[in-house]
């Protein structure tokens, strides 16, 4: 029987004390972004806001926790901007939304940070010591190596395919620090937005299986704003080592995404993007779940693991009471599934 | 098409404008707000303090006066309030419009936030939304005043769409809405509105829902009465030529900051509306000398002749220490009455604007 597992790709709006605290703190200039490097002052509040991330997830009830990535100021390019071989340029557009992040330009050999593995490090203490927490475990997130290579500039290593496996790595060096998880979102948005052209598939498939080989955990490549080439969607379920493909059914066209499935199969587990993250209305539980069971009544293959009931973008697009509402709609879905 | 932007343009000339040529000066319309006004937008807000909402009015009213004779006192031919009464320019409006909710603030970028609005029903038109600032301004400045409005492109897809199937759909309704509230501004005798669409600039593709919006805008509007575009920097090459066919009078653009490198993209096929270019950075906080706001006016006179060229700043400048946006609205108007003049006695060809005298 499928598992429905209710759980998020993280990257949570901060809680509206939070935005004032850290903006005072911090200041609200290109320079005053977070680098890695943050005062004691600075680390004491974000301890605060994943506390509060933890908190929300527990009492809403989702299987999956995430450490919600409340520090990463420039969006999914964040493993990046912390980075010593990183130098910030100009602020820029985050994909098609009126969001800007700094441009990391990569101007040195990457190098392992552990930046990403120390938050998770306290993200997993957190859980561990929360009474409520029994069938909760922690998921991890990090930018999908395709799409960290599209949103950065790249004055190193000079090649594309390059740069792309460099940065693969640099990744994988960061998973292989992380503290124990069962699940590993990679979230690839390029992969729908910026696909790599025909004949490159394998260099973006390449690059996502070694973070992916990195980890024994369930990997789930989060693609999003819409569905994926079919083409590209085929290399990925044959060469991404992901156990789960992530598909958006909010944004784009979802009979594309069906016909991906059921042409071409799919991984042993989905995740599926059923609650809009860029819209405040908030879908019904019992919406959710007919989604659930009308896609997975599309796929052919037998023997289906495990379909991740999850929002189909980061939820930092919303504002705080939204983004509490649609985590109780998933994990309410999911209750209504078993 | 084009509005008739010739039946409208004269009635801003001033009886005393010292030149035979006459190019329109205007701005977009906001400006740095007066500290103490900031201070007393928050300190109404505060439980403990005896600063209540009539007080902000008379704040609001004394800022707007102000700064309507600071535009005044800087030569402008239209004046503006600097939008004192103004907070966010989807939020003001937003707060006016019936179907809209706040859930609270969203991120932009790093820690600037924007309070996004929801749409959670139909929109619908209740009280005037500008009227009363409209008549206060008019009755405290000797000049026309400009209205600017947000544009329901932006007031549309700047916000969380609940209620509509398309959020084309909740533009068009609120471009209706707009209509209505142009029609009341005449009725209150503005002469003079400007449509701000900064959204159109980040998604250019969309060209045809704004020109339908604008449509729906200026239905009824006589011709007397001025209708501008503002779009913010932006590829223009992706809304040119197509903005020929929208019913404006006047598009608005931001030029200046790109050092007038899209100046060619509106010379061929030839500009239809007035031209109204931005001479001074909305952006950088040094005030542009009078001879090199004048080099930039020449480059306006590229694209269209003196008569059909208006000249503004960039962008609004409320994010300028006050002095360096007054600084640079009066080098503007300096600037533009020497060129008018040596328009007059044939010192710029007009055939060859950029020549050297």
């Amino acid at each position: 029987m499928t598992e429905r597992v209710a759980a998020t790709p993280g990257l949570y709006p901060l809680p509206d004390r939070a935005k004032e605290t850290l903006s005072d703190l911090k200041g609200h200039q290109k320079g005053d972004l977070l680098s890695g490097d943050e005062s004691e002052a600075i680390v004491v509040e974000y301890d605060e806001v994943r506390a509060e991330y933890v908190d929300d997830q527990l009492d809403a009830g989702l299987d999956l926790i995430s450490e919600g990535q409340g520090r990463w100021d420039d969006v999914i390019a964040h493993p990046l901007t912390v980075s010593d071989a990183v130098e910030t340029g100009g602020i820029v557009r985050y994909y098609d939304n009126n969001n800007f992040y700094r441009d990391p330009r990569v101007v040195d050999d990457l190098d392992f940070s552990g930046d990403v593995a120390g938050e998770l490090a306290k993200a997993a203490d957190l859980l561990a010591d929360a009474d409520e927490a029994d069938d909760a475990s922690l998921a991890a997130t990090l930018p999908g190596p395709y799409s960290l290579a599209d949103l950065a500039t790249d004055e190193r290593y000079g090649d594309a395919a390059e740069f792309q496996a460099a940065i693969a790595e640099f990744l994988a060096g960061e998973v292989e620090a992380f503290p124990e998880h069962e699940t590993l979102f990679l979230l690839e948005p390029s992969l729908v937005t910026n696909p790599p052209a025909e004949g490159d598939e394998s260099t973006a498939t390449d690059a996502i299986s070694t973070v992916a080989d990195a980890t024994d955990a369930d990997v789930v490549v989060q693609t999003f704003y819409g569905a994926l080439g079919e083409k590209l969607y085929a290399h990925l379920v044959d060469e991404a080592g992901a156990d789960a493909l992530g598909l958006d059914l909010v944004a784009g066209d979802r009979d594309d995404t069906v016909y991906n499935v059921q042409e071409f199969g799919s991984t042993d587990s989905l995740s599926l993007g059923l609650v809009d993250g860029q819209n405040t209305l908030v879908e019904e539980p019992e919406t959710i779940a007919e989604r659930v069971e009308w896609f997975e009544s599309q796929i052919p293959l037998e023997g289906f693991d495990r379909t991740y009931l999850t929002p189909n973008t980061e939820l930092f697009y919303l504002p705080t009471n939204k983004y509490r509402e649609k985590l109780n709609a998933l994990a309410a879905a999911a209750e209504v599934l078993d | 098409m084009v509005r008739n932007p010739e039946a409208n343009r004269d009635q801003f000339r001033p009886t005393d404008h010292p030149n035979d040529a006459f190019l329109l000066t205007t701005v977009v319309g906001s400006y740095p707000k007066p500290k103490w006004l900031n201070r007393a937008d928050e300190l109404v807000d505060d439980p403990d303090s005896k600063f209540d909402a009539a007080d902000l009015e008379e704040a609001h009213d004394d800022a707007c006066r102000l700064i309507t004779h600071e535009h005044e006192r800087a030569g402008l031919d239209t004046v503006v309030d600097g939008e004192m009464r103004r907070s966010e320019m989807v939020e003001f409006f937003a707060d006016r419009i019936d179907g809209y909710e706040f859930n609270g603030p969203v991120k932009v970028w790093g820690h600037n936030y924007f309070d996004k609005p929801s749409v959670v029903e139909e929109v619908e038109y209740d009280e005037p939304w500008l009227v009363d600032e409209f008549e206060f301004t008019s009755n405290a400045a000797e000049r026309p005043v400009k209205v600017p409005i947000t544009g329901p492109y932006t007031l549309g897809f700047w916000a969380f769409n609940e209620a509509y199937p398309s959020t084309e759909e909740l533009v068009y309704d609120l471009a209706d809405l707009v209509n209505e509230e142009v029609e009341k501004l005449v009725e209150a005798g503005a002469r003079y509105i400007q449509i701000d669409e900064p959204a159109l600039a980040t998604t250019p593709e969309d060209h045809a829902i704004v020109g339908e919006a604008l449509e729906r805008i200026v239905s009824g509007i006589d011709e007397d009465v001025r209708i501008g575009l503002h779009v913010c920097y932006g590829d223009y090459s992706r809304i040119y030529p197509e903005i020929n066919d929208y019913p404006i009078d006047e598009f608005d653009v931001e030029l200046c900051n790109g050092d007038f490198e899209q100046i060619p993209t509106f010379t061929d096929p030839e500009f239809e509306p007035d031209l109204a270019l931005g001479v001074v950075d909305a952006h950088t906080a040094e005030v542009e000398p009078v001879e090199e706001i004048k080099a930039n006016i020449r480059q306006g006179l590229r694209v269209v002749p003196p008569e059909k060229l208006t000249i503004s700043p960039d962008c609004g400048l409320k994010l300028l220490p006050r002095e360096v946006a007054y600084g640079k609205t009066e080098n503007m108007v300096t600037a533009v009455r020497e060129v008018e003049a040596a328009i007059d006695s044939g010192a710029i060809d007009l055939d060859d604007p950029l020549a050297d005298d």
